[in-house]
């Protein structure tokens, strides 16, 4: 019989029951909850006289919503008066059924799958759901990580399980070595370019090769957060002595004898030499440059050095008319240089980007150097509170505000624009956040997805450059 | 939840591909904290030509005439026809609340997004994977018929054309069971506590860290 892989493994750690129609109840260790897709879940509950099945399986955090400035007012210094009613709805909510929540103030908040794995509350081998597809960011720890529906977030906050379906099993390999100035969201991009966003659709998605074994837990997180835009719903990465060195000495991590326990069974989460993988992609390390995200799909994507495709060049309708949709919507000339696009905003934050490592590797990009005229605004939203601290015990923040960049407070911010942080009609986005759907950073606005220092990069030259060049 | 068996409506023609969830229904619906409201803002900002607050009045605004959702031959389409990765995005579920409370039944597309096709059946909509051939017929047929309806038999898993001919679709039987009985996941599973609850115990002598308090 042929090994196992790693979400094998996982799966079969956590399966309660097969039922007779094949469909599985699955455990979940975590639920991370946020103000956006839990009220209705808990009006669920309380409609049907329910209790949570296990209140200390869940973490809540507020980051959709809040503003990134102003945050001494706390609640009241929302403006926004529906977006106000969301956070005081989750926080009411917490208090009532006993959740533990980091509130707008306290110092541990921050984006959902930022805080999880920062206290320890993700821990490698779990299953961690939470009403957002990013979740998959998880994975980067070796866990079975993926988003789920409002219903479904009543159901686990109900059952502590997942009616599931087994997913295929793909592996993404990743040989060589990357080169300077190249980081995991050129990876995942690179990836998305070239199995497209349906590409991995029905598979849970292992990224490996000696690129991942030789990335920081923050790269992984970055690669893993945008399984999703390759329509995997799980992504993962096999635990080794860099996921374990992760967790030492975190709020939730264990210690002493448990720590040793725990260690030992984390070292089993790898897949098997002999396993076999539905689909295989291989990429190799060298081939990958910086890249840009041109349309309104994720993989509509180039590398820095190429040239916006020419639609009527594509031979599949359905994928010509989209091509051509998207340089509409995006107001690019077909064929013109990746590098003649003018940015009108940056934005170096989000789920995907706004961990420690990703502000160092934007401020090394603009340290000493100044915020291009012909840009508008440029802004640094940390992932969380802790992440914030430490960015500014390292002076990063200096760097940031002398350059010209605002230093904000931490939230999802212009990623999705549900709080003020908005693009205006016709707006360019270099951003480092995970999707370029038409009007996701606000309406009419375009966003180029990018690596932390490729936006900086466009932030000081105010176009798209080869951020090798200028490091 | 609603039950769904049969169902024979008039059918609206979507042909993109890829449409994403922030198309579907644009994130300022978003910070509702109810499930319903969010019919009138599907497709917001194709539907309409300004851009659309959450709690407004949506019939005093200037409506989008070339987007196909506001041709008067498709008013009152309760199945929604599609392309490939319908509902790509994220994974809220007011895509599926604001595609159901608009009128549509069923969705049929070449291929749907994961997280959207689960969420689907939770709120008593039916996605329908047909082969990129049939969608493309029933594409033509659509745009070339005024009126023209389709017919969903869940119990025999078809989808039924106007002129007869009948395309055969795969549903998994329990998702089946559950659309055709309306009934809910939670009570279901609470069927099987015990289970769930020896489970877990196993689970914490085994693995405690996966227990610790938070605070
Ligand atoms: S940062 Fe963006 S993608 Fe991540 S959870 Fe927030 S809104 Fe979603």
């Amino acid at each position: 019989m042929a090994g196992q892989t790693l979400y094998d493994k996982l799966w079969q750690d956590h399966l309660v029951k097969t039922r007779e129609d094949g469909t599985a109840l699955i455990y979940i260790d975590r639920q991370l909850l946020h103000e956006v897709t839990s009220p209705q879940a808990f009006e669920g509950l309380r409609l049907a006289n329910r209790q949570p099945w296990r209140l200390n399986a869940n973490l809540a955090t507020v980051d959709h919503n809040v503003p990134t400035t102003d945050r001494d007012k706390g609640v009241a210094g929302i403006e926004d008066q529906v977006s106000k009613i969301q956070v005081t709805t989750l926080d009411e909510n917490c208090d009532e059924f006993g959740i533990v929540e980091y509130k707008m103030q306290d110092v541990r908040q921050g984006i959902v799958h930022v805080i999880g794995p920062e206290q320890g509350a993700t821990l490698p081998g779990m299953t961690v759901v939470c009403g957002d597809s990013h979740t998959s960011t998880h994975g980067a720890f070796a866990c079975l990580a993926h988003g789920i529906g409002t219903s479904e977030v009543e159901h686990v906050l109900a059952t502590q399980c997942l009616i599931q379906k087994k997913m295929k099993n793909m592996l993404v390999r990743i040989d060589g070595k990357l080169g300077a100035g190249v980081s995991g969201k050129d990876v995942v991009l690179a990836i998305i370019g070239k199995i497209g966003t349906a590409g991995g659709t029905g598979y849970a998605i292992e990224f490996g090769g000696q690129v991942m074994r030789d990335m920081s837990m923050e790269g992984r997180m970055t690669v893993c957060n945008m399984a999703i835009e390759a329509g995997a719903r799980a992504g993962m990465v096999a635990v080794d002595d860099t996921t374990i060195e992760y967790f030492k000495g975190r709020p939730y991590s264990p210690t002493g004898e448990t720590w040793d326990k725990a260690v030992e069974s984390w070292k089993q989460l790898t897949s098997d030499d002999d396993a076999e993988f539905d689909t295989v992609v291989v990429l190799k390390g060298e081939d990958i440059k910086p890249q840009v995200s041109w349309g309104t799909s994720p993989e509509m994507v180039a590398a820095i050095d190429e040239n916006v495709p020419v639609p009527a060049e594509q031979t599949d309708a359905v994928k010509r008319e989209g091509y051509e949709r998207a340089l509409k919507y995006m107001d690019l000339q077909a064929g013109m240089p990746i590098t003649d696009i003018k940015v009108d905003k940056v934005f170096i934050g989000s789920c995907t980007n706004s961990r420690i490592e990703d502000l160092r590797m934007a401020a090394e990009v603009a340290k000493g150097r100044k915020v291009a005229d012909s840009v508008k605004q440029a802004m640094v939203v940390p992932g969380s509170g802790l992440v914030k601290q430490q960015a500014e015990a390292e002076g990063l923040d200096k760097i940031f505000v002398e350059a010209g960049f605002e230093w904000r407070d931490p939230g999802c911010s212009m990623c999705l624009a549900m709080n003020p942080d908005k693009l205006e009609p016709g707006e360019h986005c270099a951003s480092t956040s995970n999707r370029n759907f038409e009007g996701r950073q606000g309406f009419g606005g375009r966003t180029h997805l990018v690596s932390p220092a490729m936006a900086a990069a466009a932030a000081v030259e105010g176009h798209f450059v080869d951020v090798r060049d200028i490091l | 939840m609603e039950k769904f068996e049969k169902h024979t409506g008039i059918v609206a023609p979507l042909n993109r591909a890829n449409v994403d969830t922030d198309m579907i229904i644009p994130k300022q619906f978003l910070k509702s904290i109810k499930r319903t409201g969010f019919g009138q803002n599907l497709f917001d900002e194709w539907r309409y030509l300004d851009v659309g607050q959450p709690g407004q009045d949506c019939s005093q605004r200037p409506v989008n005439e070339e987007f196909v959702l506001n041709f008067p031959r498709y008013k009152g389409a309760s199945v929604l026809l599609a392309q490939q990765n319908f509902g790509c995005g994220s994974s809220r579920e007011h895509a599926p609340w604001a595609i159901s409370e608009y009128g549509f039944r069923a969705v049929i597309a070449p291929s749907f997004a994961d997280i959207f096709f689960n969420n689907s059946f939770k709120n008593g909509l039916l996605p329908i994977v047909l082969e990129q051939s049939v969608v493309d017929t029933l594409f033509a047929e659509v745009e070339a018929e005024e009126g023209y309806q389709l017919t969903v038999d869940l119990e025999a898993q078809q989808v039924i054309s106007p002129s007869g001919n009948a395309y055969a679709f795969e549903i998994d039987p329990f998702r089946k069971h559950c659309l055709l009985n309306g009934l809910d996941d939670i009570g279901l599973t609470l069927q099987d506590a015990d289970v769930i609850r020896d489970f877990e115990d196993k689970r914490r002598e085994t693995a405690p860290w996966l227990f610790t308090e938070l605070s």
